[in-house]
């Protein structure tokens, strides 16, 4: 399957990836970036880390045995998403997932989609830090 | 003591755009903006910034332009702006004026001026998507005669030659004065066109040497990095006598330069200054040219061909005449309009002669003395465009050198501060932070992309001509016809008028 992986050798720490990431949550309602995220405080789904000079970006690893969803005590999260009436803002999965990549915001659970298979962040990479691959050994 | 000067550019950002994402005061090395913190506002030095569109380029929401700050001295015509503040900078600093890229000043551009022939009716055009057209050249001294063995069978008397797949190259651009992710994307990019480019005067990184085949090493007055096996590794070697935009004088790359890889490279200790002399000092004659060219050659057994580089200056035709007798196999010329990664600006703006003219009388002088065949002529100096390289070869050029053109195609943006080693792009700096900037799977692919387009306007260009093949090009002046040039002008282009 195919994941966003990062190549911290490339990453410039601009963090534009985290603004396109917040653009994506409302492309359907905006069409343009300044509207859609001006006076806002972004929660992004992927996060630029940073330390010394290194700075790379993380977000959901799509584990093969995703943690997240073993913990979830209601069934709401599942591989494919969550479903938002399930969920009871309990926050185990977020506990449970060793990247941080959960998160909560207004009460419900979010977690990297993968932009419907064209993820936004990847694309917005000006140093091809970010790139979309399967590296799945065969 | 008071700042004279007034910021040359104001940065407008529109603020019902603006995110306020600090992508650009993350990204400009020269901390121009700045991220307010309590307001989410950012504000802007504007004194700071040197144009380079870093910010702009990068803002995701493009609420960035930059513009020219506009504030005027009183109007004068001899006394204009940038003078004025030239003025006020040196009494500020009692310093050389220093810059960096091409002569930017209103000097006539002769390519500009000349345009191209096309087929109508009598002879037909070609059309490069359904017939081959040929780009390839071959640099390198051509064989007095046709020798052969007793039998009639033909004796392989060819001297060394450098084939290339376009007459495009990329110039001298020394690991130091750009990064060493500039430089692997002009290896890559070579390697993948089938061309060449430049070590520069700076040495061949160790990580370089698989690029060799697509390699020119190159020997200048400073001998930076200068061994057997640097000589060897590459499939030519130049000497560097001059360079357009600094003609006759040599290079400086400050000490703090001199870091880690750079100075294994170049074989000097960590944080001393390198210092290129202006002249190569065992060289004050075509003699002496001789000698290190034939001791280059003995030290590649006579395999690699041997670049002579010199810059476009007045007496270029005796100049380009002896070298062509000096037993070099290339000459490389460089006009007054070419890069740099640092010169005094006086010297970068009032130094040299154009390429065209020093091209095309060169090409002339050797024809005429019947030794053209000995050498190949490569001019570089702005060559900006594919037309500007098939002007170039109907003017008598083998091949053209490409470097500013090649550094923007990787993200510079001419703004002309490479001296200052902070460069936004990645490419003249040494700060790692910066030189990541760069990714060289993007930096080549852009260079590919560049030669690429090039090539096909050249085919097109070639088409519309009726040539199918650049060496039919060569030297094909009937091609050329001037626009708005005098007798003179036309006379050393050695071309006609338009309407003639
Ligand atoms: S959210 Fe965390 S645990 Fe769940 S799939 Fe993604 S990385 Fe794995
Ligand atoms: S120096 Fe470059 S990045 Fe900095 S503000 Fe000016 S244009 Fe933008
Ligand atoms: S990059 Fe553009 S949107 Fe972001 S803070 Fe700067 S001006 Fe504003």
């Amino acid at each position: 399957m195919k994941r966003v992986y990062i190549n911290e050798k490339w990453c410039l720490g601009c963090r534009l990836c985290e603004y396109y990431c917040a653009f994506a949550e409302k492309r359907h309602e905006y069409n343009n970036m300044a509207l859609a995220l001006k006076d806002t405080l972004i929660s992004p789904r992927i996060r630029v880390e940073e330390y010394g000079d290194i700075t790379f970006a993380v977000n959901c690893r799509r584990c093969e045995e995703p943690l997240c969803v073993k913990s979830c005590i209601t069934g709401a999260l599942t591989a494919d998403g969550i479903d938002k009436d399930r969920c009871v803002s309990c926050c185990t999965c977020i506990l449970a997932c060793p990247f941080g990549a959960v998160s909560l915001v207004d009460n419900v659970i979010k977690r990297c989609d993968l932009c419907n298979g064209e993820p936004l962040c990847v694309k917005a990479c000006p140093n091809n830090a970010l790139v979309f691959e399967d590296r799945r050994c065969v | 003591m008071i700042n004279y000067i007034y910021p040359e550019y104001e940065i407008i950002r529109n603020p019902d755009k603006c995110i306020s994402c600090g992508v650009c005061v993350r990204q400009c090395a020269n901390e121009v903006h700045e991220n307010i913190n309590k307001t989410n506002k950012v504000i802007c030095d504007d004194s700071k910034c040197v144009n380079c569109h870093r910010c702009a380029v990068l803002c995701p929401t493009r609420a960035i332009k930059i513009v020219k700050s506009g504030n005027t001295y009183r109007e004068n015509a001899n006394w204009n702006c940038k003078t004025i503040d030239e003025i006020y900078k040196q009494a500020q600093s009692g310093g050389v004026l220093l810059s960096g890229m091409g002569n930017p000043e209103n000097y006539p551009v002769y390519f500009d001026k000349i345009l191209l022939n096309a087929s109508q009716v009598t002879n037909p055009s070609i059309d490069p998507l359904r017939e081959p057209m040929e780009t390839r050249v071959f640099l390198g001294k051509r064989p007095d005669d046709i020798m052969r063995e007793s039998n009639g069978k033909l004796i392989n008397n060819l001297p060394p030659q450098l084939p290339l797949s376009m007459p495009i190259m990329f110039s001298a651009m020394s690991y130091g004065s750009i990064s060493y992710n500039a430089h692997e994307s002009l290896a890559r990019a070579a390697a993948q066109l089938g061309i060449l480019y430049n070590t520069g005067e700076g040495g061949l990184h160790e990580d370089f040497s698989k690029y060799g085949k697509n390699t020119i090493v190159q020997v200048a007055s400073g001998r930076f990095g200068v061994h057997v096996g640097y000589l060897n590794a590459g499939a030519a070697v130049e000497i560097k006598m001059g360079q357009g935009a600094k003609p006759g004088i040599g290079g400086h790359l400050p000490g703090t330069k001199i870091v880690g890889d750079i100075s294994r490279t170049r074989m000097i200790p960590e944080g001393s200054d390198a210092i290129s002399p202006a002249p190569h000092h065992d060289i004050y004659s075509i003699e002496d040219l001789r000698q290190l060219v034939f001791s280059l050659k003995e030290a590649t057994q006579y395999k690699k061909p041997v670049i002579v580089k010199i810059a476009a200056v007045h007496n270029i035709t005796a100049i380009a005449s002896g070298i062509a007798r000096s037993g070099a196999d290339i000459i490389a010329i460089d006009g007054f309009r070419g890069g740099t990664g640092a010169a005094p600006t006086r010297i970068r703006d009032n130094v040299g002669i154009p390429i065209e003219l020093a091209l095309a009388s060169v090409d002339k002088r050797l024809r005429d003395e019947g030794i053209r065949r000995n050498v190949s002529i490569v001019v570089g100096g702005s060559i900006r465009s594919s037309a500007d390289i098939v002007k170039a070869v109907a003017l008598g050029a083998d091949c053209v050198y490409i470097g500013s053109s090649a550094l923007m195609a990787m993200g510079c943006h001419l703004c002309r501060n490479c001296h200052a080693g902070r460069c936004n792009w990645g490419i003249a700096t040494q700060v790692p932070e910066l030189v990541k900037r760069l990714n060289p799977d993007i930096g080549s692919k852009r260079l590919v992309n560049l030669l690429t387009a090039w090539r096909h306007e050249i085919k097109e260009m070639m088409g519309l001509m009726g040539i199918n093949s650049i060496e039919t090009l060569k030297g094909n002046r009937l091609m050329l016809r001037g626009v708005g040039l005098n007798e003179k002008e036309l006379q050393i282009l050695g071309i006609k008028h338009a309407g003639e």
